[in-house]
């Protein structure tokens, strides 16, 4: 599995340099990856919307910041992105899909079902990547449209390609 | 209790009295954002209508951004509750440039002046000290308010501060409230070309 490595070399690429993250089974590579770079400010939040907030802070300080989550972080998100809206702040957010494929925990199923239209609500423009060689693209893209036209962009990440493996340890 | 509280917008001018060019402050939904604002507008101040329990975040993204700026959160009890797991987040990344000055009166003034947590004994210091800030000030009249103030031009770690006010209700004093033109406003002050 390496696209986690496609995701941060366009972090990379893109100077991204503070990565905000609730800590997540699906991002665990790309979260070590960040911890593990100098250049790059790992923030552990403890809701995910300290992030949209961190990185509206880190835009006007000049810097870039990327949001990490798993789908039911979406919700926890959803009053603070009118700071986005309002103020026109870059967003980019990944976010790691539960509640739809081979899902076995229901409870992740309300919030997973709607974190499309809720996102697109709330004036995001949303994206998708199913397969592995979907999201290094789908990432390069939404940095460009994020910190290039301050926009607020989502990625998902689709639970395939987290896999099935991942949850049984 | 019992004692003669601040009055807020007092406070306010008395702890940006000895303001340098180097502090850009970020205010909290809303009367900390009416207080800064009654000193007149600042290219360097970001007003937050809005984002309630955003203020220390947004703070905290600053101030890893610009580590050789002052930072500066001036937000009031109700605003940090709500972003209460910020002080946890800012707890174990302790930029040295970041402030946040609650303006604790216990109640919700914006709305109607119900009591707060804070009135009812949650002490937003003993949270914070929890979560691993070391230096802490409670303030509660003028001298500790000038010692505070001075202590915003040079400080050097991670710093909170919790200034008792008096629950009074000056006249609102709006600012922008266009945020596109406040974001660009700021980032142009701090040197960022767009």
């Amino acid at each position: 599995m390496d696209w986690p490595d496609g995701i941060f070399a366009q972090f990379k690429r893109a100077d991204i340099r503070q990565v905000g993250y609730v800590p997540d089974a699906g991002h665990s590579r790309l979260i070590d990856l960040c911890r593990a770079d100098a250049n790059v400010r790992d923030v552990l939040l403890t809701t995910e919307e300290e992030g949209v907030a961190l990185g509206a802070g880190a835009w006007l300080g000049g810097e870039r910041a990327a949001l990490l989550m798993q789908s039911s972080g979406v919700g926890n998100c959803i009053n603070m992105l009118s700071l986005i809206r309002t103020c026109r702040f870059p967003l980019l957010m990944l976010v790691t899909m539960r509640g739809e494929w081979e899902e076995f925990n229901p409870w992740q199923v309300p919030m997973g079902s709607i974190v499309e239209p809720a996102l697109k609500l709330c004036d995001m423009q949303v994206t998708r990547a199913n397969t592995p060689d979907e999201v290094e693209s789908a990432v390069a893209a939404g940095i460009e449209q994020a910190f290039g036209h301050e926009a607020a962009v989502a990625v998902l990440l689709s639970q395939q390609l987290i896999g099935r493996k991942q949850w049984a340890k | 209790m019992g004692k003669v509280m601040l009055a807020r917008r007092a406070a306010i001018a008395a702890l940006l009295a000895m303001r340098r060019d180097d502090l850009f402050v970020v205010t909290g939904l809303g009367s900390t954002t009416w207080d800064v604002a009654s000193l007149g507008e600042s290219e360097r101040d970001f007003y937050l209508w809005g984002a309630m329990g955003g203020a220390a975040m947004i703070g905290l993204g600053l101030a890893l951004a610009q580590p050789r700026r002052r930072i500066l959160v001036v937000t009031g009890d109700g605003e940090m509750l709500m972003g209460l797991g910020s002080l946890a987040t800012i707890g174990i990344q302790r930029p040295k440039n970041l402030a946040i000055v609650v303006f604790d009166n216990g109640v919700y003034g914006e709305t109607g002046m119900q009591p707060s947590h804070t009135q009812a004994g949650v002490d937003l210091l003993a949270v914070a000290a929890a979560c691993g800030i070391g230096a802490r000030l409670d303030v509660s009249d003028a001298q500790e308010l000038h010692a505070l103030a001075e202590r915003l031009a040079h400080f050097g770690e991670t710093l909170f501060a919790r200034v008792h006010i008096a629950a009074d209700d000056p006249p609102r004093v709006l600012p922008t409230r266009d945020g596109v033109a406040l974001k660009r406003r700021f980032r142009r002050a701090i040197g960022i070309a767009s």
